[in-house]
């Protein structure tokens, strides 16, 4: 039986640049799920107003996201923008554009759905108990929305670090093409260390998701 | 904008689609036929098959496409599984789609109330014919608007097929973008392409949704 890969894994400092691979597809997320949070908050407000214009451009822009590949969308700013405004953006850069672009329209989307589903009657009764405007949404609807929000928004950012390795497309380095370089500089001491790498790259992002995953459903059972 | 060089790169788009569709459909009937043995799974609770089950759908819902697909593509050979690149993409779209088929399929049938199945079981129905013929019609039912988001993030997740060496839209695009240098015709090309694919099936998903409010039952 030959290696599978897993000393080549310990050998030097290939596990350290392993999991530096791993950091760029979660930094990335993060920088992207903040903006997109804070956009998002923005959007679902305004969805929920009374603009009609602005309901159907934010229909649109839905409909955009939900329907073009984040590839697709990454080709187009990365290499787009160069085309036609000049503009050299790093790959990196690109990234948290475009993911930005997409979780701003689904948490716009969450947000907007968690404030319609208060119902009516909470606003109702809430004036009635003769709070103003402010003091409804601080007391009375924010903490529900927040409640039905938190879980949503942690269950984006597992989509967002399983999204990002997309970015290995655009010639990021990030965990998976590093784990390539090591195959790639090992393969006559250790031909088939493919399956350890790999199969580790694999474990690597389900410790990552899964608990995070796990913390969304939790709190998404007791709040519910 | 060069449309001479547009209408040249059509053909190339067009078998692009072909194959991306074909895999993607194979993927997501697969996808759909492993997601409903899973929800079945663990609906009934069969002992031990239920452990196992749950332990896939974690693991695939928690990885990403690519990832897997790499396990599948350039890993298993290591150990003696070899595949062509295309039954690595259907495998891999039907493993990752059996995952969510089965997350959807299975709150679709806890959503029907216990009273339905007690209720036939009441009027003499066996566990198997009440399951059959009132609980899956209406999960079912309940089911199909998630069922199609699905579809559409499976149709849209083929576009990492590239990676494996599959000549879908994307591996055209990026080739033609390489060889001639036309980045903006190829990238429209692409984004069009990639709406003429996925747009009927949003469609279909607003209408059916629509429908199916008619045919909901009861409170």
């Amino acid at each position: 039986m030959q290696s599978l890969g897993l000393d080549v894994l310990f050998k030097g400092k290939n596990l350290i640049r392993l999991l530096g691979g791993l950091w760029v597809a979660v930094r990335i997320s993060l920088f992207s799920v903040t903006i997109s949070i804070a956009l998002g908050l923005v959007l679902g407000v305004l969805a929920t107003g009374r603009s009609r214009a602005f309901k159907a451009v934010f229909r649109v822009y839905l409909e955009i996201v939900r329907i073009m590949p984040q590839m697709v969308l990454l080709f187009v700013v990365y290499f787009g923008t160069t085309r036609v405004f000049g503009w050299d953006l790093s790959a990196e850069v690109s990234a948290v554009i475009v993911f930005s672009f997409w979780g701003a329209a689904e948490m716009g989307d969450l947000v907007r759905g968690a404030l319609v589903s208060i119902p009516r009657i909470q606003y109702e009764s809430a004036e009635a108990l003769g709070l103003s405007d402010g003091q409804v949404y601080r007391y009375v609807i924010l903490p529900q929305t927040v409640r039905r929000l938190i879980p949503l928004s942690i269950n984006l950012i597992t989509r967002m670090i399983k999204t990002t390795n997309l970015v290995i497309m655009i010639g990021m380095v990030e965990v998976l093409k590093v784990a390539q370089q090591i195959i790639e500089a090992n393969r006559r001491s250790s031909p088939n260390a493919a399956f350890g790498l790999f199969a580790v790259v694999l474990l690597l992002y389900f410790a990552i998701c899964w608990p995070i995953s796990r913390l969304a459903g939790y709190l998404e059972k007791r709040w519910a | 904008m060069d449309f001479e060089a547009m209408r040249e790169y059509l053909p190339l788009f067009w078998q692009a689609l072909g194959l991306t569709l074909r895999i993607g459909w194979q993927g997501v009937l697969l996808a759909f036929g492993l997601g409903t043995l899973c929800a079945v799974v663990l609906h009934l609770r069969l002992p031990l098959l239920r452990q196992f089950t749950a332990a896939y759908i974690e693991l695939f819902r928690n990885t990403p496409l690519l990832v897997q697909l790499f396990f599948l593509y350039f890993a298993l050979p290591k150990i003696g599984i070899r595949m062509r690149p295309a039954f690595c993409g259907v495998l891999g779209l039907g493993l990752l789609g059996g995952a969510y088929m089965a997350e959807t399929i299975r709150s679709g049938l806890e959503s029907i109330a216990p009273i339905q199945s007690e209720s036939a079981w009441s009027l003499g129905m066996t566990r198997l014919q009440a399951f059959r013929y009132v609980i899956l019609p209406q999960a079912v039912t309940r089911s199909v608007p998630g069922l199609l988001a699905n579809v559409i993030f499976l149709l849209k997740e083929t576009s990492v097929f590239s990676t494996i060496s599959l000549m879908d839209l994307m591996f055209t695009a990026k080739d033609l973008i390489g060889m001639y240098a036309k980045t903006m015709e190829c990238l429209t090309l692409l984004v069009v392409f990639y709406l003429i694919m996925l747009l009927p099936v949003s469609a279909l998903g607003s209408l059916v949704e629509r429908r199916l409010r008619h045919a909901e039952f009861g409170p």
